[in-house]
């Protein structure tokens, strides 16, 4: 006969479990957000090329598919973490000149717009508990037809096509911080690091397709 | 065609191979959901492009 003390200990075990990695989660994404727009800043400041910039992504990618899901699991993934961060903020640099020289504005909007997406995403996530694993196969799928649809459209030069892409990134990074959040809530992501590096990408995805969208249709393109 | 397109284009390459077993696994491995399943995300959705017309017109 099962004992159901020990189910309820397991239960609260489990409970605490998830709320830890939540919590470590949220506050080594907002530490690698500032760490990463620190970079950005210097990288704004010493007006780096687009080159640097192509190098500095080249290398945040590889950190991520070759060294953190290695590191993940040791001390060692922080600073591989910090490093990814780092690389990605130096590599939007000359973006973000770009966008400021054309209109500054647009960069705050998109800045903040990011954030209320983010916390309204992950407040719905907590708040409903829903299980997003469902939209797993659904969203590998969106951003394989995506990254498709980038590669043709640097030989196609379309910028219909380019803004369609924006669109896309805008869904589909809006759908990955549901399924990560959720992930974390029903204990399928027990790692801190690697639902940091997930909700990072989707964050920083996500700002730049909106300062694509805003500055296209806000009139100043 | 120059060397910054060339770039982008092999990094677009480069995450079609890295995503593409990813794609396959998760099609055959996720669960499968339900009409409101598929609510759940249409409606937070809906009002995340409601906010982003919001953004645009106010830019």
């Amino acid at each position: 006969m099962n004992n159901p003390n020990i189910s309820i200990g397991r239960s609260q075990e489990s409970i605490l479990a998830t709320n830890k990695v939540l919590k470590n989660t949220y506050m080594l994404l907002s530490i690698t957000l500032i760490f990463s727009a620190f970079t950005a800043f210097i990288g704004m400041q010493m007006q780096i090329g687009q080159g640097v910039a192509m190098i500095a992504t080249f290398g945040a990618i590889g950190l991520l598919w070759f060294v953190l899901p290695r590191t993940a699991n040791s001390a060692a993934g922080i600073p591989v973490i910090f490093a990814f961060t780092g690389l990605i903020g130096l590599g939007m640099a000359p973006l973000l000149n770009m966008y400021l020289a054309v209109n500054p504005s647009v960069v705050s909007t998109a800045l903040g717009g990011t954030g209320v997406i983010f916390l309204g995403l992950s407040g719905y996530a907590l708040t409903t508990r829903k299980d997003f694993s469902f939209m797993g196969g659904f969203l590998m799928v969106g951003m394989l037809v995506v990254v498709v649809a980038a590669l043709a459209n640097i030989f196609l030069q379309m910028p219909v096509m380019s803004l369609v892409v924006s669109g896309a990134i805008v869904m589909l990074m809006s759908g990955l911080i549901l399924y990560e959040t959720s992930s974390i809530i029903h204990g399928g992501e027990t790692n801190y690091i690697m639902a940091t590096a997930s909700l990072f990408l989707s964050i920083i995805n996500l700002f730049q397709a909106l300062l694509h969208l805003l500055t296209a249709f806000g009139g100043d393109d | 065609m120059d060397w910054l397109k060339i770039g982008s284009a092999v990094f677009l390459i480069a995450m079609i191979v890295f995503l593409w077993p990813r794609m396959k696994h998760a099609v055959a491995n996720s669960p499968k959901g339900k009409m409101s399943d598929w609510m759940g995300f249409i409606v937070p959705l809906a009002a995340v492009i409601g906010f982003i017309i919001l953004l645009i017109n106010m830019v």
